[in-house]
C-alpha cells in the first residue's frame, strides 16, 4: 500500500487488511457518515426534500468540488494555489467568448483547448515556485492578480455564450432521478484523472515531495518536476472549474469567486493536510457537499442566512481544532 | 546588500519616484506626498500584523475583517455613545477577535492560515448580522476620526503621523530590543527549540495574534477617517497588498527572518505604484496583472539577494 491511500493519516498501525483500511480511511468514512446524516436531516426538516433538490445541491456544489480536488493536489504536494479563483475566471471567460456565436460542434475545440490552457497556466505558476524559489504562497498570491487581470483582459463584462450541449451535460439526470448528471460527470472526470495519476510514479512523488522535500529529493525524486506537474493538474482542474461555471451559468464572469475560501475550507475538512504529503481527492469532494448541506439545513430552518458564513468559520475551525487534538492525544498514548 | 536589505529597498523606492516624476512632473507637490503617506499608512500598520505574525510562522488573513468591523462598530456607536467610547469598544472587539485566532494557533494548534481565515468567515457573518440589527441608526464617521484619518497640520503634515510614528516606533524597537521580538524570532526560527529552551510558546502567540489584532483595529479607524466610509468589507481589499508589502519588505513567510522597516517601505512602494499605474492611465486588467508582477520580481530579486 503506497502512503497515497493514508488520507487522514492520523491513525494509523497494525491489524487485519480490513481493520487497516478502515483506520487508513477513517477520515473519509466519517465524513461520509457525516454526510448521509445530513441527509437524513435534511429529509427530517423538509420531508419534500428530493430528487430536484438533490439535482440543485450537486449542480451549485459542481465548480466548488473541482476548485477544491485542483487545490487538494497542489496542498498533497506540499505547495497552496491562491490564483485557482482567477484561474477559473479566466479559463470560464475564455469558454465563454470562444463560444459565442460558433457552432455547437467546434465547442468540443474549446472545451479541450481551455482545458489545455488550465494545464499550461498551472505549469506556469509551477515554474514560477521552481525558477524564483519564492514561497509557493507568495508566489500564486502574485499570480491571484496577473489570473484575475487576464480574465479581464479577455472579457470586461460578464458575457459571451455557452454551447448546448455543455449545458444538457450537466443539466438533469441520468438512469435514475437520484443521480444528477453534475454528479455523475464530477466522479467521471476527477477519477478518470486522479486514480491514474494516483497508481503511477507521479502520484507517488506528490506525496514524496510534500512529506519531506529533501529526503524525496535524495531517494531520486525530480522536485521541481514534480511541482510543475502538481501545479499542472491543479490547473487543469481549476480550468474545468471554470468550464462547469460556463456550462451552468451559460455566461462568463471575469470577476473571480469565492473558490479560494471555499476550496481551502473543503480541503481542510476533507482530511488533507496544509503541511502537505497527506489526504486524498475523495475527502474534499465529499466535504464540499457537506458544506453545501449545512448551508441548505440552516436556511429550511429558516435560520438567518448570514449566520451560515458564521457557521461554515466555525465548523472550518473546529473541524482542524479537533484533528489537532486526535494528533496531539494519539501521540501522548 | 546582503547585510542591508533595506538599501535595494529604498532605491527601488527611489527609482519609482522618478518614474512617476518624469511622467507627471506636475504631482510632485506636497498635496501628493501627503496623500500617499496617507494611503499608505493603513496598509502599513495592517503589514505590520502580517510582518510580526510572519515572524513566527504564521499569517494574519483576518487583518481586512477585523478591521472592517472596527470601523464599522465605531461608526455605527459613534452618534449615540461619542467618538471615545465608540472607537474603544471598536478597539476592543478587535482584540477580542484577536484573542480568538491566538487561542486557536497558540493552545489548539490550529495552522494560522486557517484560524485566521476561518475567523474571517466568521467575523463577515457577525458583521452582517450586526448590520441588520444596527441599520436604523445609521453610520457616521465623527470629526475625529476623519481628522485623523483624512486632515493635515501644518499645510501637509498628515495627521495620522501621530498614531503611526509611536505605533511604527515601538514596532520597530520592541523587535530588535525587547524579549518578546526576540521570542518571535525564536519561535519562527525553531519551534522545537524554543520549547525547549522553556518558552512557553503558546502565551506568545496567544499575546503576539491580540497584539495583530488591534493593529487591525486601529488601521481599521484610520481608514474609516480616511474614506469617510464604513462599510463591512471596507478594508477586505487591504489583506493581500498587506501580505504583500511584509513580502517585499523581506520578511520570510517561513519565520525567523525580516522586519518591521521593510514592510514600511514595501507599503510605501506598493501606495506609488498603484499611483504609477493610476497616472499612466492603465486599463484595470494590465494594472492587476503588472501589480502581480511586480510583486513577484520584486519578492524573487529580494530571495536572490539574501541568499547569494
Amino acid at each position: 500500500m503506497s502512503a497515497a491511500t493514508n488520507v487522514g493519516g492520523r491513525l494509523n498501525g497494525g491489524g487485519t487488511t480490513l481493520a487497516r483500511l478502515v483506520r487508513r480511511n477513517s477520515w473519509v468514512l466519517g465524513l461520509c457518515g457525516l454526510l448521509a446524516l445530513l441527509f437524513v436531516i435534511t429529509k427530517a426538516i423538509q420531508p419534500a426534500y428530493g430528487p430536484s433538490q438533490v439535482e440543485a445541491l450537486a449542480l451549485a456544489a459542481l465548480p466548488v468540488a473541482l476548485a477544491a480536488a485542483g487545490q487538494a493536489i497542489a496542498l498533497i504536494s506540499g505547495g497552496i494555489d491562491l490564483s485557482i479563483g482567477s484561474v477559473m475566471a479566466l479559463t470560464s471567460v475564455t469558454a465563454a467568448v470562444l463560444m459565442k456565436g460558433a457552432s455547437e460542434e467546434s465547442a468540443i475545440f474549446v472545451v479541450i483547448g481551455v482545458l489545455l490552457m488550465g494545464l499550461a497556466i498551472g505549469a506556469f505558476n509551477g515554474s514560477l515556485v521552481v525558477l524564483t524559489r519564492v514561497p509557493d504562497i507568495v508566489v500564486t498570491l502574485a499570480m491571484l492578480y496577473v489570473w484575475a487581470g487576464a480574465a479581464l483582459l479577455v472579457l470586461n463584462t460578464p458575457g459571451g455564450a455557452s454551447a448546448q450541449w455543455l449545458r444538457d451535460l450537466i443539466d438533469g439526470t441520468v438512469l435514475t432521478e437520484w443521480a444528477p448528471k453534475a454528479i455523475v460527470l464530477l466522479l467521471v472526470v476527477v477519477f478518470a484523472i486522479w486514480i491514474p495519476v494516483r497508481n503511477s510514479r507521479l502520484g507517488l512523488s506528490f506525496y514524496a515531495v510534500g512529506s519531506d522535500r529533501l529526503a524525496a529529493f535524495r531517494s531520486g525524486v525530480d522536485v521541481p518536476r514534480t511541482k510543475i506537474a502538481a501545479y499542472a493538474l491543479t490547473g487543469l482542474f481549476a480550468a474545468m472549474g471554470g468550464l462547469s461555471l460556463t456550462m451552468s451559468t451559460g455566461i462568463g464572469t471575469p470577476v473571480p469567486g469565492p473558490y479560494l475560501l471555499a476550496s481551502v475550507a473543503a480541503v481542510v475538512l476533507g482530511g488533507v493536510s496544509l503541511a502537505g504529503g497527506r489526504g486524498g481527492l475523495v475527502g474534499p469532494i465529499v466535504a464540499v457537499f457537506i458544506l453545501r448541506l449545512v448551508r441548505t439545513d440552516l436556511t429550511l430552518l429558516g435560520i438567518d442566512p448570514n449566520y451560515t458564513t458564521v457557521i461554515e468559520g466555525a465548523i472550518m475551525v473546529s473541524v482542524v481544532m479537533v484533528g489537532g487534538l486526535i494528533a496531539i492525544r494519539s501521540r501522548r498514548s | 546588500m546582503r547585510d542591508r536589505p533595506l538599501i535595494p529597498l529604498l532605491l527601488l523606492l527611489v527609482v519609482l519616484l522618478i518614474v512617476l516624476v518624469a511622467i507627471r512632473p506636475s504631482i510632485a507637490n506636497e498635496r501628493w506626498v501627503s496623500s500617499t503617506i496617507r494611503f499608505a499608512i493603513p496598509l502599513a500598520i495592517l503589514a505590520a500584523s502580517q510582518t510580526l505574525t510572519m515572524i513566527t510562522g504564521g499569517i494574519d488573513l483576518s487583518v481586512g475583517m477585523v478591521a472592517s468591523m472596527s470601523a464599522y462598530v465605531m461608526a455605527t456607536q459613534a452618534p449615540a455613545e461619542g467618538v471615545i467610547a465608540s472607537s474603544l469598544l471598536a478597539l476592543v472587539v478587535a482584540i477580542v477577535i484577536g484573542l480568538v485566532n491566538g487561542v486557536g494557533v497558540g493552545i489548539f494548534r490550529v495552522h494560522p492560515l486557517i484560524m485566521t481565515l476561518g475567523m474571517s468567515l466568521v467575523v463577515l457573518g457577525l458583521l452582517t448580522v450586526y448590520q441588520r440589527i444596527v441599520i436604523g441608526s445609521g453610520t457616521r464617521v465623527p470629526d475625529e476620526i476623519l481628522w485623523l484619518g483624512a486632515r493635515t497640520s501644518f499645510g501637509w503634515i498628515p495627521n495620522s503621523l501621530l498614531v503611526f510614528i509611536p505605533l511604527a516606533a515601538a514596532i520597530l524597537f520592541g523587535l530588535r530590543r525587547s524579549g518578546f521580538g526576540r521570542l518571535l524570532y525564536a519561535i519562527g526560527d525553531n519551534e522545537i527549540a524554543a520549547r525547549l529552551a522553556g518558552v512557553r510558546v503558546w502565551q506568545v502567540l496567544v499575546v503576539l495574534y491580540v497584539i495583530s489584532g488591534l493593529l487591525a483595529g486601529i488601521a481599521g479607524l484610520i481608514y474609516a477617517g480616511l474614506t469617510q466610509t464604513a462599510t463591512g468589507t471596507l478594508v477586505e481589499v487591504y489583506v493581500l497588498p498587506s501580505v504583500a508589502a511584509a513580502v517585499i519588505g523581506g520578511t520570510s513567510i517561513y519565520g525567523g527572518r525580516g522586519g518591521y522597516a521593510g514592510s514600511i517601505v514595501g507599503a510605501l512602494i506598493l501606495t506609488v505604484l498603484t499611483t504609477l499605474l493610476t497616472v499612466l492611465q492603465m486599463p484595470e486588467a494590465a494594472r492587476q496583472i503588472l501589480f502581480g508582477a511586480i510583486v513577484l520580481s520584486v519578492a524573487a530579486a529580494y530571495n536572490r539577494i539574501i541568499e547569494e
